[in-house]
């Protein structure tokens, strides 16, 4: 039973990529992003953290696509090696957010009265910052370090999924499924966890995948003015700030390349969105 | 036989779909005379909407008309550029949906939208157009109609907002009405009060209406005739008391027999096998109705007499039911 | 009298206060010149008793908003009442709260069939996890039992198996219906609520569904409690019908009776506007007006007075009580019918 309907999920999503070419470009982007992450360290031609000062500041060429930058380092195996760091953040941050606040927002939703006003107090408490300083502040505050980062990127995303879940639990706590289920004899907690999760999920899904996009911005945003990740570790962010002194003498190419990743990188995830939306979504599947 | 205010013939709608074309259509033929009201009437995924939509030029953009044409007056509604069409829609023909709430604009009050209709189709002037607006509310029997002018459709009960979509429709005195499901989803005390309404407005400025209900009961009480439709093909043309006198196609028996009446008991109720085939099929049956009938010969694999649309009456059977003895 | 009925509901209410009228700062004002007033209190369902005897048919009916929803859901145990008492075969019900019942054992002898079907199946359950699930739950069954007691009631609903791995967006109507009664069904209960459960579908599944029902309740001797706008099925089915309006009931008595002769004037008007092709049009009765508020009604005036074609000085005095003839056939009119003679 679980293989048929695994099969035609398959089929499913094979025709929304076929349907919907942009979708398609996007997974493949994305699945070139996890490669690099994954594998990018053991295939970059060069050790990214090797300077070589007689090779400094050389434009891209056949021998360093990307060029090289002020210390000599191979600039593409820099960004290549730098894919992990900045989707580790980005997932990381993700998933953190997906748990806490999905689940704050379901049961605000779900149960309302003093549960869904605290869950919204807060929300509206991080929502009245300026979310990319709040972000800073926490970081500061916390210690320069990456695990602050991804917890930073979590709380500033906080709202967003807070919102979101608890409007979809909302809409779904009078639904007919819902009343059946009680009526099946079904607990506050199992009617949350079975019926109400499980039809709100995809929605946090497509949510997901807009707000890793704007994890990976945020991380880079930070390491860029200087917190949370350390030079010489490949980043982008980081890279992007070297490489911006230089962009007045003319060597574009040490900010430009990683500025190019950080883009595509954010490109992908708001596009996957949409077309994880309509994957995911069972009653688009006849 | 009077002009017919609409003449439909060998209409045929296909939509692209996944799984397919789905033949929604097939040769349909019908009219309705001036001042005549016919009601539509059949099961779920018998084409009695998608026949309205067409005629009006609102299909989904997946449905392509692939033959036939609608006439209405010197004008064939399937060939009109889009411009003149516009213009025809509402002036005309003006149709009312089955869930008026969405039919109407939520952000505007509702007697600004019917002087938005006057002013485009009934050359009513803007300073009069208000005024126009109270009156038309008052005819399909709101009371205070002044003040439910400047209400939003959202304050509006589902009956009050039919109304609303009644007065708009009937803004520009149109030659054809035609009413998808009206009162479904209303209560019977309001779907006699919504019926009452377009029958007066009906009789009183010889109007048409093309009624489309899946409720057999309520054709029964409000259609002089009764086209009944099956899995896209129009089985049976008949005035409304003939009809129920004596069916003549296995299906619309089947039909009756199914509807419950003030006096029936639910033993008398007959099912009806089986349920419709499959349109996405390449090739499907002359007769679409084969597989579910009672009735079914040799000979109904043979093509369907085709039907004269023009005729008040229409079977599309090759073996019907006994005609009556003539009384 | 008959001997114990298996639901007993006496006086029961559900009020929802409702946020006060007007801006804060009207608010305000009115609070000053008037001093602290109660929040507003919509009168969803006021003080209705009623029993369904054993193996009996109910038939609850009645226009959009005029309660019915609201008191199947307070039978139901799915919401809580603010007064009156749910009796199941003499054990009162309404101590628990509605949020607590799911897990009493009682909940299995109340079940209810929803008017969407579609709608009362989670969309990410199959027809069989849909039909297993009170099972589980109620019945704490498991591994093969389970898959046996779902098929088994499948069957008796009339829904092949080779269906059950379907989701309910892969279902007809008629299909989807039949899932929604054998989940209820399942666990067996002494109660079935019905509503609505053949407003969706066309006239040919109607039957068909009508016809389970029936078959239904003889093979496992339920009670039903069914509601429905479309007086036609009703009294196809019903023993007993409960007239409701804007949250009382305006008349009870034996199906047949309540339609052939009606008592009250507003269930004549229902039926008056039944359509009927012999019925000549002079004969049409109209109901004028629209459904009154039930937001604070006043207690001390018939609910029907502004639509009533009866309706007299006394009809704002006293608010008519629900009084039975002879017959046990009863209506809540000064100016009642006398109905048909015993």
């Amino acid at each position: 039973m679980s293989g048929g309907s695994n099969s035609t999920a398959l089929a499913h999503a094979r025709y929304v990529i076929g349907e919907n070419p942009v979708t398609g470009f996007a997974f493949g982007l994305f699945v070139l992003i996890v490669l690099a992450a994954i594998l990018g360290p053991s295939l970059v031609p060069y050790d990214p953290l090797a300077s070589n000062t007689s090779r400094a500041l050389q434009a891209p060429s056949a021998q360093h696509w990307f060029g090289t930058d002020q210390l000599g380092r191979d600039i593409f195996s820099r960004v290549v090696v730098a894919t992990r760091l900045d989707l580790t953040i980005a997932v990381a941050s993700v998933a953190l957010v997906f748990v806490l606040g999905g689940l704050s927002g379901i049961a605000a939703g779900f149960f309302g009265g003093w549960v869904e006003r605290i869950v919204m107090r807060i929300a509206d408490t991080i929502m009245a910052f300026p979310l990319f300083v709040l972000a800073m502040g926490i970081v500061a505050a916390l210690g320069n370090s990456v695990t602050n980062i991804v917890i930073a990127t979590a709380i500033v995303n906080f709202p967003l999924y807070a919102r979101v879940a608890r409007a979809e639990a909302n809409i779904r706590r009078e639904a007919g499924f819902v009343e059946a289920a009680r009526l099946s004899g079904n607990g506050d907690m199992r009617i949350v966890l079975f019926q109400i999760l499980p039809n709100v999920f995809p929605i946090l899904v497509v949510q997901m995948s807009l707000t890793m996009g704007y994890a990976i911005l945020n991380a880079a945003g930070l390491s860029f003015i200087g917190l949370g990740v350390r030079p010489p570790t490949p980043e982008w962010g980081i890279m992007v700030a070297e490489g911006a002194a230089f962009m007045v003498s003319g060597e574009w190419w040490i900010a430009f390349f990683p500025g190019v990743a950080l883009m595509l990188a954010v490109f992908c995830f708001n596009l996957l969105g949409d077309g994880l939306r309509d994957i995911v979504d069972p009653r688009r599947r006849t | 036989m009077a002009s017919p205010a609409l003449l439909v013939e060998d209409l045929s709608v296909e939509f692209r779909t996944r799984g397919g074309i789905v033949k929604a259509l097939e040769r349909v033929n019908f009219h309705v005379a001036k001042g005549e009201t016919i009601a539509v009437v059949g099961e779920s995924g018998s084409g009695k909407s998608v026949t309205a939509y067409a005629v009006m030029g609102i299909l989904d953009p997946a449905a392509r008309v692939t033959s036939g044409r609608a006439v209405l007056g010197a004008l064939d509604l399937l060939k009109t550029d889009r411009h003149t069409l516009a213009a025809v829609r509402g002036r005309e023909i003006a149709m009312i949906f089955q869930n008026p709430r969405t039919a109407l604009n939520p952000i505007r009050r509702v007697g600004d939208q019917i002087a938005d209709v006057l002013l485009r189709h009934a050359n009513v002037t803007p300073s009069a157009a208000p005024k126009k607006a109270v009156e038309l509310l008052e005819t399909v029997g709101i009371t205070d109609p002044a003040r439910r002018a400047k209400a939003y459709p959202f304050e509006l009960s589902g009956g009050m907002c039919q109304r609303v979509m009644i007065a708009i429709a009937l803004a520009a005195n149109p030659s054809l009405l035609i009413a998808d499901e009206p009162t479904t989803g209303l209560d019977v005390t309001t779907q006699a009060i919504i019926m009452d309404i377009i029958a007066e407005r009906a009789k009183a400025t010889g109007m048409a209406t093309i009624f489309i209900t899946h409720d057999l009961g309520l054709a029964a009480e409000r259609a002089d005739r009764i086209v009944v439709m099956h899995a896209g093909h129009i089985v049976e043309a008949r005035p409304t008391r003939d009809l129920f006198a004596a069916p003549r196609h296995p299906y619309t028996a089947a039909l009756i027999a199914a509807t419950p009446g003030p006096t029936s008991q639910l033993s008398d109720l007959r099912t009806i096998a089986g349920g419709l085939p499959d349109l996405r099929a390449a090739e499907l049956p002359a007769c679409r109705y084969a597989g579910r009938c009672a009735r079914r010969l040799e000979g109904c694999a043979a093509p369907l007499p085709r039907v004269d649309a023009a005729a008040s009456d229409a079977l599309a059977c090759h073996n019907p039911l006994p005609q009556e003895r003539a009384a | 009298m008959k001997p114990e009925p298996l639901l007993d509901v006496a006086e029961l209410s559900k009020r929802y206060v409702l946020k006060p009228q007007g801006s804060p700062v009207a608010r305000l004002v009115r609070r000053l010149k008037k001093g602290p007033e109660a929040a507003p209190r919509l009168h969803a369902v006021d003080d209705v008793s009623f029993t369904i005897g054993r193996g009996e048919t109910v038939g609850l009916v009645g226009e959009s908003g005029c309660g019915k929803s609201t008191l199947v859901r307070l039978v139901a145990r799915l919401i809580d009442a603010n007064d009156g008492s749910i009796r199941l075969a003499g054990q009162e019900l309404t101590h628990r709260r509605a949020r607590d019942f799911a897990t009493t054992p009682e909940r299995v002898k109340i079940q209810m069939v929803f008017q969407d079907a579609g709608e009362s199946i989670n969309p990410r359950f199959s027809a069989f996890e849909a039909i297993a699930d009170p099972l589980k739950r109620l019945r704490g069954l498991g591994g093969d039992a389970l898959r046996a007691k779902v098929e088994e009631t499948a069957t008796r609903c009339g829904l092949p198996l080779e269906l059950l791995p379907r989701f309910s967006h892969q279902l007809s109507g008629g299909q989807r219906a039949r899932v929604g009664i054998a989940r209820a069904i399942s666990v067996e209960p002494e109660l079935l609520i019905l509503d609505e459960p053949t407003a969706a579908l066309d006239v040919s599944v109607q039957v068909v569904i009508l016809q389970l029902l029936e078959k239904l309740k003889r093979e496992l001797g339920m009670s039903y409690l069914f509601v429905s706008h479309d007086l036609n099925v009703v009294r196809l089915l019903c023993d007993r019908v409960l007239v409701m309006y804007l949250g009382k009931i305006v008349e009870t008595g034996p199906a047949e009776t309540v339609f052939s002769h009606p008592r009250h004037p507003y269930t004549k008007a229902l039926i008056a506007a039944l359509p009927d092709a012999n019925r000549p049009a002079s004969e049409r009765v109209r109901l004028a007006g629209e459904i009154a508020s039930p937001v604070d009604p006043d207690p001390n005036t018939c609910r029907f007075v502004g639509r009533c074609p009866l309706a007299r000085a006394e009809c704002r005095e006293a608010m008519p009580i629900l009084e039975a003839n002879s017959s046990g056939h009863a209506a809540a009119c000064h100016f009642a019918l006398p109905g048909k003679a015993s």
